[in-house]
């Protein structure tokens, strides 16, 4: 321990403590607008992946459907490390500059959307057929039928499954430290992986895995709560 | 009034073409208890979501209230299904609604007011018996309780007709029995016309005053409850009426074989089987029976025996002048 304490990595801890809450605080709202922005597409389009099949609420043409998941599938199945490099001309036009956290945001929301839009078209695919049967013989509109009654019924497994995509983004946030993102994961391989700090290294992961579990707890609670099929 | 005219359905799958409906034609008047009955897959569920056109027909038309239900547009069918509601066997509400926004909720796609809908959905609590479960989830009733918040769901829009799709099969027979008296008081105070889907023969004697028997597609038997209950023609039809088999007449020699049928007979004040034995004192025996008591009347029939003497042509006489009775003399 003595040895610890009068070692250069951690003079260098110290020095880099007074950064934490700021880089905890980036972390933590790029993953919050990062799974807000892949929210917002993937929502619509979890749900247009589910209404838009022949025989659903309201059926696209075929080869929209085809392309649709085609372009879900070719997104998810590219590394993140590869996409991240990938999209930094991208990153360069949207947000002007390709490094900080702002720019890693690009990134995190094409490799994520996809990926929500798949838990978002499962949590739907959960919602009895025979309920939205039901909104149909009462003279539903598809659209009332989407707001109506498939987001309200799957709420539940929504609130889960956007808890899960929160928790990936927020892993994959910390990735984005490679090309220049901020937060913790800046730390960790900042300092515990390019000049081998391992007390640093070790005090951002723990920091990264008790945000997730914080997020995690939160997350199944509210699930739990507002799921009124649970009699409590 | 609904009219099914040449109506045919058939659904595609691996195994070949299915005729799940074929040239159905059948007309249910204004105010019926209307009975569709048959065993599974025999095509009553693809018969009634033809009616809303929740399922498409692949010939022949709906007409409802003189009104051709597959021409209309899409706009024009989601008004015209607030005329014609539906209840269903596994109830379909909403889980995350309270009943009181179950029921509003058709109300809330028509954009009725919100405080004209809740007072309507107060008031049809009220009609199902349930005022207290205006805050409750569906999950905190029974199977009873969540089919009554399905009907004053259905009746929110003040339709003219009611389809229910097996409404009672997921219940146990008391409460089959308080749901069916809950949908005959609709349909004589409301004037609302309903239509009955069924596998249970107890329901189409409880509450229809006419019943279609369906049978592989196809309509082999219509008329009056108590008609085709007590004179089963067609083989779909005995099936339903005596699933464990229609009493066989096997000849007793010295006996005369006689069937009677009862049509909803009040035989409770005067039995028959003790009547005969006291005031004809024939020594009848029942051979086979197979009858039920529904509201105090007697449906269903009975194989009696009566011993070929002096007394069979007097107890004969006496069967023929029993209210409610049809007789026939078999011989085994
Ligand atoms: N969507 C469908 N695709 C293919 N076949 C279907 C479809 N719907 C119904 N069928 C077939 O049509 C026939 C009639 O089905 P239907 O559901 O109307 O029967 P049912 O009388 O309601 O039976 P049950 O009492 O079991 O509910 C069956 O052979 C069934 O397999
Ligand atoms: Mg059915």
């Amino acid at each position: 321990m003595a040895e610890l304490l009068a070692s250069k990595e951690w003079a260098t801890f110290l020095q880099v403590l007074p950064t934490i809450p700021f880089e905890t605080w980036e972390t933590i709202w790029s993953t919050a607008v990062a799974t807000l922005l892949a929210l917002v597409i993937g929502l619509p389009l979890g749900v247009c992946l589910v209404t838009g099949e022949q025989g659903g609420v309201r059926p696209l043409p075929r080869w929209v459907m085809s392309l649709l998941n085609a372009l879900i599938n070719l997104l998810r199945s590219v590394p993140f490390l590869i996409l991240m490099i990938i999209v930094i001309p991208l990153s360069r036009l949207i947000v002007g500059t390709s490094i900080g956290t702002p720019a890693s945001i690009v990134p995190l929301v094409i490799a994520s959307f996809p990926f929500v839009s798949r838990l978002v078209e499962t949590s739907i695919r959960e919602v009895d057929a025979g309920v939205i049967e039901a909104a149909q013989s009462m003279g539903a509109t598809p659209l009332q039928i989407i707001t109506k009654v498939m987001i309200p019924e799957s709420m539940p497994s929504l609130i889960s499954n956007v808890t899960i995509a929160t928790t990936t983004i927020m892993g994959y946030g910390a990735m984005a430290g490679i090309i220049g993102g901020g937060g913790l994961g800046k730390i960790a391989i900042n300092y515990g992986y390019y000049r081998f700090n391992g007390v640093l290294e070790i005090f951002a992961t723990v920091l990264l895995v008790i945000l997730v579990q914080i997020l995690q707890t939160v997350g199944t609670r509210l699930a739990l709560r507002c799921d009124k099929r649970i009699q409590r | 009034m609904i009219e099914l005219q040449h109506l045919t359905k058939r659904f595609a799958t691996k195994g070949g073409t299915v005729v799940a409906l074929n040239d159905i034609n059948l007309t249910i008047r204004d105010g019926d208890i209307y009975g569709i009955i048959g065993m599974s897959g025999a095509g009553k569920s693809t018969l009634v979501r033809c009616i809303n056109m929740l399922e498409r027909p692949d010939e022949g038309s709906v007409v409802v209230d003189g009104r051709q239900m597959e021409k209309l547009t899409a706009g024009e069918l989601r008004a015209a299904r607030r005329d014609i509601t539906m209840i269903f066997q596994q109830f379909n509400l909403l889980m995350q609604r309270t009943c009181l926004r179950n029921i509003m909720f058709p109300m809330e796609l028509a954009k009725v007011p919100k405080e004209k809908a809740e007072a309507r959905a107060r008031e049809l609590l009220e009609l199902v018996g349930l005022p207290d479960k205006a805050e409750a989830y569906p999950a905190q009733l029974s199977g009873g309780q969540k089919q009554r918040i399905a009907i004053a769901r259905a009746l929110a829009t003040d339709p003219k007709v009611l389809l229910c799709d097996e409404a009672t099969s997921a219940l146990d027979p008391n409460t089959t029995h308080a749901i069916l008296q809950l949908i005959q008081k609709i349909n004589r105070e409301l004037g609302i016309t309903v239509v009955v889907i069924t596998h249970q023969m107890s329901v189409v004697e409880e509450i229809c005053n006419r019943v279609a028997i369906l049978d592989e597609g196809t309509v082999v038997e219509e008329g009056e409850v108590q008609a085709i209950f007590s004179h089963p023609t067609s083989a779909a039809a005995k099936r339903l009426v005596y699933p464990a088999g229609a009493p066989k007449a096997e000849s007793l020699p010295g006996h005369k074989l006689v069937r009677v049928a009862f049509n909803g007979t009040q035989t409770t004040d005067k039995p028959l089987v003790a009547s005969l034995a006291i005031q004809c004192g024939a020594l009848v025996s029942i051979l086979a029976a197979d009858t039920r008591i529904v509201n105090g009347q007697t449906l269903g029939s009975m194989l009696l025996a009566l011993p070929d003497d002096e007394n069979a042509a007097r107890a004969i006489e006496y069967i023929k002048n029993y209210p409610g009775i049809t007789y026939e003399e078999v011989n085994g």
